[in-house]
């Protein structure tokens, strides 16, 4: 007996939350609800329903393979955003544009930049990975080297601990997904562990920490504990299959899943084993947020757990009442994510999102709800749990601990603090406009 | 096959067996990395610890940083270090002023060690680790005497520089005590 699609008379898609949020089951069964759930609700006005013609770029042969292929012109708008593009003499920052994105990888183009100096212009066959200090043999490698060496390939998000800054501000700056949570992105990473490279230079038990170093023109380093290099630290040479953007550490950089970007050491070319952090500018002055009252935390390694929705938010106007996705991202520095909640009347009552299958460690999963807008006003929200019992604390929790600005932040390039995991509440008006909103 | 014989192959199969085993373990990390000495790596070896660990022979004194600074310095950060198109390298708001408060030497950094490392690994700027140590010693010495840390005929170095004691020396708390080595 053929198998007939399910009228959505017969399988009404539940609401499990207000204002409209669907079962996730519409994801889970096939597809069959999720197309009677399209069908029912999106707008009669059709393509369709003007007849089909051919256009003329089908009926002429195309233009020629590029070498290195570059997306279809139409997408043109998919780009970082930058915060110095003219490389004026200080930091210089891409943002990923998350809202334009979907899955769970970033392209290589698109992964966030942080650069403190400027990317430096390093001859693969010149750069040099030197191990010494408190080790048996100090050691030095070439990338042909290592090259040579097992390697393993793995997912994982990197985040700048400034990211989601703008929502330290004490009133809810108005500006895209990219420039609040663009300083995040993931890649599949592959090289060669830490580990097998450190005890081959043979570890000094009396060795807790590890400087790493870079061969930009600020030798950027960071000190890391050896615990953490010898649980899964990696010296990754590729990105996505590729060899690594220079944006992103050509030819190598250390990579340190789960934690604080700026310790992902880029253009690594030293590790030092010592007996004490170094207490370098970039640990112990930019990546020490102050706390009210007026100490500062220090050594924050965790990028702790954190969602957000990428669609709708801010720039993506929703067309008018009916069926949509609601989806984003979720993260743990400490795992995998368990599970991720959604709200679409700010935070009253929550539908179980759909996560998107496989659910690796450290690495970006991307969260799904079904949704039916009914075109009123309503307020989106995530929150997500990690594996470990995490969870996302709200805005209120992280502003009674970490503070909030006196005054609005104006300038969303700025970093009135770092390491904000709480949510994130999209607000649409019923025009379908997405504002920020503290919810 | 007499037992002793017996024996003695046994005990070559076990010398054997060892041999192997240990050929083994170094076979199983490639150990393709060339071994050098420190001294082969002393141009690269900057970074200097709290406690002075890797502070170079030298000294200097504010008097002398002053010329330093005003040489090669004071372009981007400003005469008298007040700030141009780099930051202030004097003064600073309490930090309990709020969470966005410009971090400064004065009213943050904890180790006068980093910025003896700082400006000897960044700066300046156009041409990284180009100064002398005497003249980052002197630097050093003229920034921390800006700040009223030290005094003005202070000389700075390898024993002097890390007994300074900075005033947010006690500030900072590590986040996760549990993960520090």
């Amino acid at each position: 007996m053929p198998r007939t699609r399910p009228s959505r008379e017969l399988q009404p898609l539940e609401a499990v939350a207000g204002n409209g949020l669907l079962h996730r089951r519409a994801f889970l069964s096939g597809g069959a609800a999720f197309a009677a759930a399209v069908t029912g609700y999106t707008l009669s006005d059709t393509a369709a329903a003007q007849g089909l013609a051919d256009e003329p770029s089908s009926r002429k042969a195309g233009v020629p393979v590029q070498e290195y292929g570059t997306p279809s012109p139409y997408e043109k708008q998919v780009v970082r955003t930058l915060s110095n593009p003219k490389a004026e003499p200080r930091t210089q920052h891409g943002r990923t544009p998350h809202h334009l994105l979907n899955g769970t990888l970033t392209p290589n183009g698109l992964h966030f930049v942080i650069s403190h100096s400027g990317n430096p212009d390093i001859d693969p066959a010149r750069h040099r990975l030197a191990i010494h200090g408190m080790v048996r043999r100090p050691l030095v490698f070439t990338l042909d080297t290592l090259a040579r060496y097992p390697m393993v390939s793995r997912m994982a998000f990197v985040e700048c601990g400034g990211n989601s800054a703008p929502l330290f501000s004490n009133e809810p700056l108005q500006a895209s997904i990219q420039a609040i949570h663009g300083l995040v992105s993931c890649s599949e990473w592959t090289g060669v562990m830490l580990s097998t490279l450190i005890e081959e230079a043979g570890i000094d038990p009396k060795a807790k920490w590890i400087i790493a170093e870079g061969a930009d023109s600020l030798a950027l380093s960071r000190s890391v504990p050896i615990a953490k290099a010898l649980d899964d630290a990696m010296v990754a040479l590729y990105q996505n299959g590729e060899r690594i953007m220079p944006g992103n550490g050509y030819p190598m950089r250390l990579l340190l899943p789960g934690w604080e970007g700026n310790m992902n050491v880029k253009y690594l070319r030293r590790l030092k084993l010592v007996d004490q952090p170094m207490m370098s500018y970039y640990e112990a002055r930019t990546y020490a947020p102050i706390l009210p009252g007026g100490k500062a935390y220090q050594f924050y390694f965790l990028q702790e757990v954190k969602s957000f929705i990428t669609h709708p938010s801010p720039g993506l106007r929703l067309a008018g009442p009916g069926f949509y996705e609601i989806s984003g991202i979720a993260y743990s520095g400490n795992g995998r994510i368990a599970k991720v909640m959604v709200s679409a009347d700010g935070g009253r009552t929550w539908a179980q999102a759909a996560l998107q299958e496989p659910v690796l460690s450290k690495a970006f999963t991307r969260f799904r709800v079904p949704w039916r807008w009914d075109g009123g006003p309503v307020v989106l929200q995530s929150r997500a749990w990690d594996e470990g019992g995490n969870v996302q604390p709200t805005r209120a929790e992280v502003i009674a601990k970490r503070g909030q600005t006196a005054k609005p932040v104006t300038n969303p390039l700025g970093f009135p603090s770092q390491h904000y995991n709480g949510p994130t509440s999209w607000a649409v008006d019923k025009a379908g406009e997405v504002k920020n909103v503290y919810a | 096959m007499s037992t002793r014989e017996a024996v003695r192959r046994r005990a070559g199969a076990t010398v054997l067996v060892l041999v192997v085993l240990g050929s083994a373990a170094l076979a199983q990390s490639p150990n393709l990395g060339t071994p050098v000495t420190e001294a082969d790596l002393a141009a690269w070896d900057i970074s200097v610890l709290p406690d002075g660990t890797g502070l170079p022979v030298g000294s200097g004194t504010p008097e002398q940083g002053a010329k330093v600074f005003a040489a090669k310095c004071a372009l981007c950060h400003g005469p008298e270090a007040k700030g141009g198109s780099a930051a202030s390298l004097v003064g600073g708001r309490p930090l309990t002023d709020g969470i966005d408060t410009p971090k400064t030497i004065a009213n943050f950094w904890p180790y006068a060690t980093t910025l003896f490392d700082f400006t000897r690994r960044a700066m300046p700027w156009q041409a990284p680790r180009t100064l002398t140590n005497e003249e980052v010693y002197a630097l050093t010495a003229y920034i921390l005497s800006l700040n009223r840390i030290i005094g003005p005929s202070d000389a700075m170095n390898a024993q002097t520089l890390p007994k300074v004691r900075m005033p947010n020396r006690d500030g900072l708390i590590p986040r996760f005590p549990e993960r520090m080595p």
